[in-house]
């Protein structure tokens, strides 16, 4: 069969949910595709007789300030994410991450929707928003909500959301406040697939010379994204010194479990990285901490 | 939503019904007839088919054309009438300075990539007009180029980026002559179908269309090992818009090909054995692709399954299942010189360590595709990239069981080949389609089948013992080699010949002993790759040359330097060398400049100020390689001259163009013995009609083989038009001269065309022909000259280890090959930085992998070839001990470029770090577990 039959320009939330909940056969939102359509060309996804692009509907598309949160439109490309300053400001990890995602042809296609809504344990966006504390604005056929992004994920590569009656609208990040800021890094392999053997975001708020609050994700570390709580409270309260991170590291080996994978890295490795690269990530948040407070000039 | 599609594409409304299914590149290659956006993987890997939506770059493979709906696409075509603002037309017909750089800097080889590299280049220029190399290296980090034509690449970019900000003209590239440059030869040319391919006009074979042509596909087997019990096509017959489903019983004429053995089934019939998971089964012609596809899954099949065997030395096993009648052992080839124990005997200090190489991918840009085409007078055209078409038509002949000459191959511009295109892949197939339809039949392999089917380079196991004194003179070198050949012969005799010849390196060593069994497994089967089995080898016993530098306390350039091969030394298979040996210059040309950039101790580790976990060291090794056949195998090329009516020129033979430039050179040889600019001579080859045999292109053999048929058929013509002149206007021949575009006799003049008029007329045409015959050689075993010619070369590489992850970077790498003499510099250039990247790549980013005979790396997503980020500083030197037979002294480069690369590297890690690597590719995990003992 053909990759879709139907591929509908959806304009509007209510037209995007009224086309995906009534399409005769399978249906699925399509942002970027990179993902979903590369999955289709290769076989390892059904075709879907119901496409429903969402990347025309304006609201999806927003990048702004409101008064408490920033938001990041779910159809936003990561290429317009990882370039905007509101974004590098207040979310510089979420735009760190979006920089390295693919080359520029991708990523003026991928979003941080899809990017969530892939549910991959290592997606580079997703492992961002995660230690950003943000919360997913989701619109199903009820109504509104906002979800933290925890809830959002049932397995590997399966989310939680029902695609036939729900869609991501967006990211609400909490803006960035004095003496706050985040980071994100990823070890790669040259060969083999394009994901990253390990992904790491942080964000943190620094109370003088210690660690007042912080906030780690560490991918893939796990089934379904989520923080690595047991490392941030040895982190908590602590300066950001090398006793700490010896600590930090013993908390990695003790509280997460990673995989072997055999074409990726072994277990060990990611061990050994995932101390290595913690390390450089809060550092460099941790010297973020003392930048001004403002956006840089558009 | 609206049933029609409305666009502009290069500023042409577009008004068409919407097709289910159809992504942009399909719209613009199948509807619109723009062909210049090419599609290399179709998995949004390869950036080849990068086009503009409202001035932004995207993949149009992955693209749905409705989400083009309302939006300006520009593609390639469009490029040359658009301006820095994306849509508006400027000068009709002229280049845009992008496209203009891309041909002075020879930043494209296959020109496959091409229209991809400019168009993200484009993009690039359009946001940054005044990009540097880490802005260049971020936007083209996606879009691939096979044939490493990355610096030039970057040097392109950044020239038509002045240009455009200062509306000047282009500048042109530095690039040196040839030490002895000729009015042509030896001096920088453009390639002839440079403007071609910048502009996207340029046909591959998938870029035709013929009316009524059906699409086949392949129904492959899938196991690796097998016997089939039952195939069922009669579904796949009876599906609306399938055309033909054939399997072996319908092939008409001999059921197995081969370029040496006859060992590879065309097609495996029932109760025949599989032997790899690419082996076809049934082949399908169908009205669209996608019915041929949808009725491949409709073919039912049923095996027997048989054990696997996955690897060489499993294969050598007394008890291992036999995939062949005659058992696994393709081939024990042994080289000895000497008496190796009395070499090891005197040795002060022996080492011994065994090396392992992966299978490597061609990854050739442009997938496989043949397309056949019966003619009214009852014979079969095909038009397909191949780097043997008289091989081919014997191949499709047989198959079809006619004579040669009922077959016409018509080669087409080949999007990379790098050897990976001298077996016959869809062109049989292809053949036996359009014989049983009538109608013209296209078959195209998409990216998956692609590694799956054709085939790789061996993976070989090498062990190496080494004796040496103690002031570092070798005195003797042992090699055991194991290579898998994988399921069938292919060229893999002869590749493992080359592999085991070169074992012990290019140095003069007394006793040698090297031993190789190559072996068939049920992997896909291995055959020739740029290097031809060198390349694994001279891992092995470069890496081992460090290794004993080490031991003996012995500076690595030294040590090599004391052993290496030089005028009057007798190498391993008793060869005397009597000329051409710049092994010696290529290795003082490079210490210089590395000891230069790196300090008397290059290979000391430095630490990086304010990085401490971050260590460089520079690694050095050489290599040579024969050119030519060689072995005892004729080696001969035909060519053609013909004056044209038109006062034109026209070259002629078979040899063919995979991207590496022979047109170039033999357009500069005729140029230069006719004394006529390059622009008069025109190349045609690759035709089984129209042009003479040129033999395969391989072995490095085109430049000296081809180039010297060219060079004496254009001075027998110039013989032919000299003599007839002198004798019409009774002159003596003296004076009868050409200068450009006229005949001068005597102080009178006569244009070309009034002399191809006048010889035509009097029946004897201007048209020579010529058969070269290089020097003869003799077969392995038999002493004397196993080759006529051996190009050599030198490398040094810097490298930076992270200490922390283990994670490999190369900076910069100094070059020196000694080519003979440098015909055609742009090109030779192109040879040498690609070939170097396609080095960094195998030793860091390509690893075929295989797990029980199964294609792990089946997607060019899992089989990553270096892009630009991996594009290293390269400062290259060339070396022209000129051979005496070569035209104008010339022997072959273009597998000698990446030999060296891989030990280079490895052994700069080891000097960075004290990390030895022993197997391909560089396991950052290794290293780093090594240096941190996690
Ligand atoms: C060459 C290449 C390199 C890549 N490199 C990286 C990398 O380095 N790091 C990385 O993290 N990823 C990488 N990716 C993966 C991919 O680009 C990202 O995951 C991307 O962000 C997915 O977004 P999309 O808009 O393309 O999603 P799509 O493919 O359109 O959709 C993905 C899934 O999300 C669903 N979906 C999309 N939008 C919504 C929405 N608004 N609401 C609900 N469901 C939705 C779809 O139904 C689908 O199931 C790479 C991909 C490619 C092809
Ligand atoms: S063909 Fe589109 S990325 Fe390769
Ligand atoms: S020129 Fe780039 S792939 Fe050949």
């Amino acid at each position: 069969m053909r990759f879709w039959n139907t591929y509908v320009l959806a304009h509007s939330i209510e037209e995007a949910l009224d086309i995906l909940s009534h399409a005769p056969g399978s249906a699925l939102p399509v942002a970027g595709g990179t993902d979903l359509l590369l999955e289709i060309q290769q076989g390892e996804h059904e075709p879907v007789h119901t496409l429903v692009d969402i990347t025309h509907i304006p609201e999806l598309k927003r990048l702004e300030e409101t008064e408490d949160h920033l938001f990041i439109g779910a159809a936003v490309p990561v290429s317009r994410v990882a370039e905007s300053p509101l974004v590098r400001h207040h979310a510089t990890a979420v735009a760190e991450a979006c920089s390295q995602i693919g080359g520029p042809q991708v990523r003026n296609s991928a979003t941080l929707g899809g990017n969530v809504a892939h549910a991959l344990p290592a997606a580079d966006g997703m492992i961002a928003l995660l230690a950003l504390d943000a919360r997913a604005e989701v619109a199903s056929l009820e109504g509104r909500r906002l979800e933290p992004m925890e809830n959002l994920f049932k397995g590997p590569g399966q989310t939680a959301l029902d695609l036939r009656r729900e869609i991501l609208v967006g990211f609400h990040v909490p803006l960035r406040r004095l003496h706050q800021a985040s980071a994100f890094g990823r070890v790669m392999r040259p060969q083999g697939v394009a994901l990253p053997i390990l992904n790491t975001a942080v964000w943190v708020e620094r109370h003088g010379e210690v660690i007042g609050d912080i906030r780690v994700a560490i991918g893939p570390s796990g089934p379904v994204p989520r923080r690595a709580s047991a490392v941030e409270a040895v982190l908590r309260g602590q300066p950001c010194d090398q006793e700490t991170f010896a600590a930090a590291r013993r908390a990695i080996r003790e509280s997460i479990r990673f995989r072997s994978s055999p074409l990726r890295a072994s277990a060990e490795y990611r061990y050994h990285l995932s101390g290595v690269l913690l390390e450089e990530v809060v550092i460099k948040a941790w010297q973020r901490t003392l930048e001004p407070s403002v956006v840089e000039a558009v | 939503m609206s049933e029609r599609l409305h666009l502009w594409v290069n500023g042409q409304e577009v008004d068409l019904p919407v097709v289910p299914g159809e992504m942009l590149s399909d719209l613009l290659r199948y509807r619109l007839g723009l062909t210049g956006t090419k599609i290399g993987c179709n998995e949004m890997e390869c950036g080849a088919c990068t086009v503009l939506v409202d001035g932004e770059p995207i993949l149009s493979c992955s693209f749905p054309a409705v989400r083009a709906q309302d939006k300006h696409v520009l593609t390639i075509e469009g490029l040359s009438k658009a301006t820095e603002e994306a849509m508006k037309p400027s000068t009709e017909g002229s280049l845009h300075p992008l496209q203009e750089a891309f041909i002075k800097y020879g930043a494209l080889q296959c020109g496959f990539c091409t229209p991809g590299q400019i168009m993200t280049s484009y993009a690039l220029l359009l946001r940054n007009p005044e990009p540097s190399d880490e802005d260049i290296k971020t936007a083209l980090k996606d879009t691939l180029c096979r044939c490493g034509a990355y610096p030039a690449i970057l040097q392109a970019i950044k020239a038509a980026a002045k240009a455009m900000r200062t509306g000047g003209p282009v500048e042109s590239p530095v690039i040196p002559p040839a030490s002895k440059p000729g009015k042509y030869v030896g001096n920088v040319h453009p390639r002839p179908d440079a403007v071609a391919k910048v502009t996207g006009h340029a046909k591959y074979t998938d870029d035709l269309h013929f009316e009524g042509m059906l699409h086949a596909r392949v129904k492959r087997a899938m196991v690796p090992s097998a016997i089939v019990t039952r195939i069922d096509v009669s579904k796949a017959r009876a599906l609306p818009g399938v055309v033909a489903v054939l399997t072996a019983e319908d092939i008409p004429g001999e059921h197995n090909h081969g370029l040496v053995i006859y060992d590879w089934p065309i097609l495996v019939g029932v109760g025949e054995r599989v032997r790899y998971v690419g082996d076809a089964l049934a082949i399908v012609a169908a009205e669209t692709r996608e019915i041929a596809t949808q009725a491949l899954d409709l073919i039912e099949v049923d095996f027997e399954l048989l054990p696997v065997v996955s690897d060489p030395v499993q294969a050598a096993q007394p008890d291992a299942p036999k995939i062949h009648p005659n058992g696994n052992l393709l081939k024990h080839i042994k080289v000895r010189k000497g008496d190796v124990e009395q070499g090891f005997a005197d040795a002060d200090v022996i080492l011994e360590h065994t090396f392992y190489t992966p299978m490597h991918d061609h990854a050739f840009l442009e997938p496989e595709c043949s397309i056949a085409r019966p003619t009214p007078d009852g014979r079969m055209e095909v038009y397909v990239g191949s780097q043997i078409p008289y091989a081919d038509r014997q191949q499709i002949a047989r198959a079809l069981g006619w004579p040669e000459t009922r077959v016409h191959v018509i080669g087409q511009l080949m999007g990379g080949g790098f050897g990976g295109k001298e077996d016959i892949a869809g062109q049989i197939h292809a053949a036996l389609l359009a014989h049983a339809t009538g109608r013209p039949v296209k078959l195209l392999y998409d990216r998956h089948e692609s590694l799956i089917a054709h085939p790789k380079r061996h993976a070989t196991q090498i062990r190496v013992k080494v004796g040496a004194k103690l002031d570092g003179r070798l005195t003797a070198v042992e090699t055991e080699l194991y290579g898998d050949t994988g399921a069938y012969a292919s060229l893999g005799e002869k590749v493992m010949t080359r592999a085991t010849t070169h074992s012990s390196g290019p140095y003069e060593v007394p006793h040698v002993k090297a031993d190789c069994y190559a072996m068939y497994t049920n992997n896909p089967p291995a055959g020739a790759f740029r290097g031809f089995g060198v390349m694994q080898s001279a891992f092995a016993i470069e890496s081992m040359m460090d290794m004993l530098a080490e031991r003996l306390g012995i500076d690595p350039v030294e040590l090599r330097r004391k052993n290496a091969l030089r005028v009057g030394s007798v190498t391993n298979t008793g060869q005397v060398l009597r000329q051409s040996v710049g092994l010696l210059e290529c290795i003082e040309k490079v210490e210089a400049e590395m000891r230069r950039l790196g300090g008397p101790n290059p290979f000391e580790p430095k630490t990086v100020p304010g990085a401490p976990h971050l260590r460089r060291a520079w690694g050095f090794a050489v290599a040579y390689k024969n050119t030519g056949l060689g072995g005892g195998a004729p080696d001969k090329a035909g060519a053609e001259v013909e004056l044209r009516r038109d006062g034109t020129f026209q070259v002629r033979t078979s040899s063919a163009e995979l991207g590496q430039g022979l047109p170039t050179v033999l357009q500069l040889i005729a140029a230069e013995e006719l004394n006529q600019s390059p622009r008069r001579i025109e190349v045609l080859l690759m035709d089984t009609d129209l042009t003479p045999d040129g033999g395969p292109t391989t072995a490095s053999r085109q430049t000296f083989v081809t180039g010297n048929a060219v060079r004496y058929a254009a001075r027998a013509l110039k013989e032919l038009l000299t003599s007839e002149l002198s004798e019409r206007y009774d002159v003596p021949p003296e004076q009868v001269r050409f200068v450009e575009g006229l005949a001068q006799i005597n102080g009178h003049a006569l244009t070309l065309q009034q002399v191809a008029e006048e010889m035509l007329a009097s029946g004897r045409p201007p048209v020579t022909s010529y058969t070269y015959w290089a020097p003869t050689t003799r077969p392995l075993g038999e002493g004397g000259d196993m080759h006529f010619a051996f190009s050599f070369a030198a490398q040094a590489a810097e490298v930076e280890v992270n200490t922390l992850t283990g994670e490999v970077k190369v900076l910069r790498m100094i070059i020196a090959n000694d080519v003979g003499y440098a015909i055609n510099p742009l090109g030779l250039r192109g040879q040498v930085e690609g070939g170097a990247i396609m080095g960094i790549g195998h030793t860091l980013t390509e690893n075929f992998i295989l797990k029980d005979g199964q294609v792990v790396t089946d997607r060019l997503a899992r089989y990553r070839t270096p892009s630009i980020v991996h594009t290293p500083e390269i400062i290259s030197f060339i070396v022209e001990h000129p051979v005496a037979e070569g035209p104008y002294g010339a022997k072959g480069v273009g597998e000698i470029v990446l030999i060296p690369t891989p030990p280079a590297i490895t052994n700069a890690i080891y000097n960075a770090v004290g990390v030895r690597v022993d197997r391909l590719p560089v396991d950052q995990e290794m290293i780093c577990k090594a240096l941190n003992n996690c």
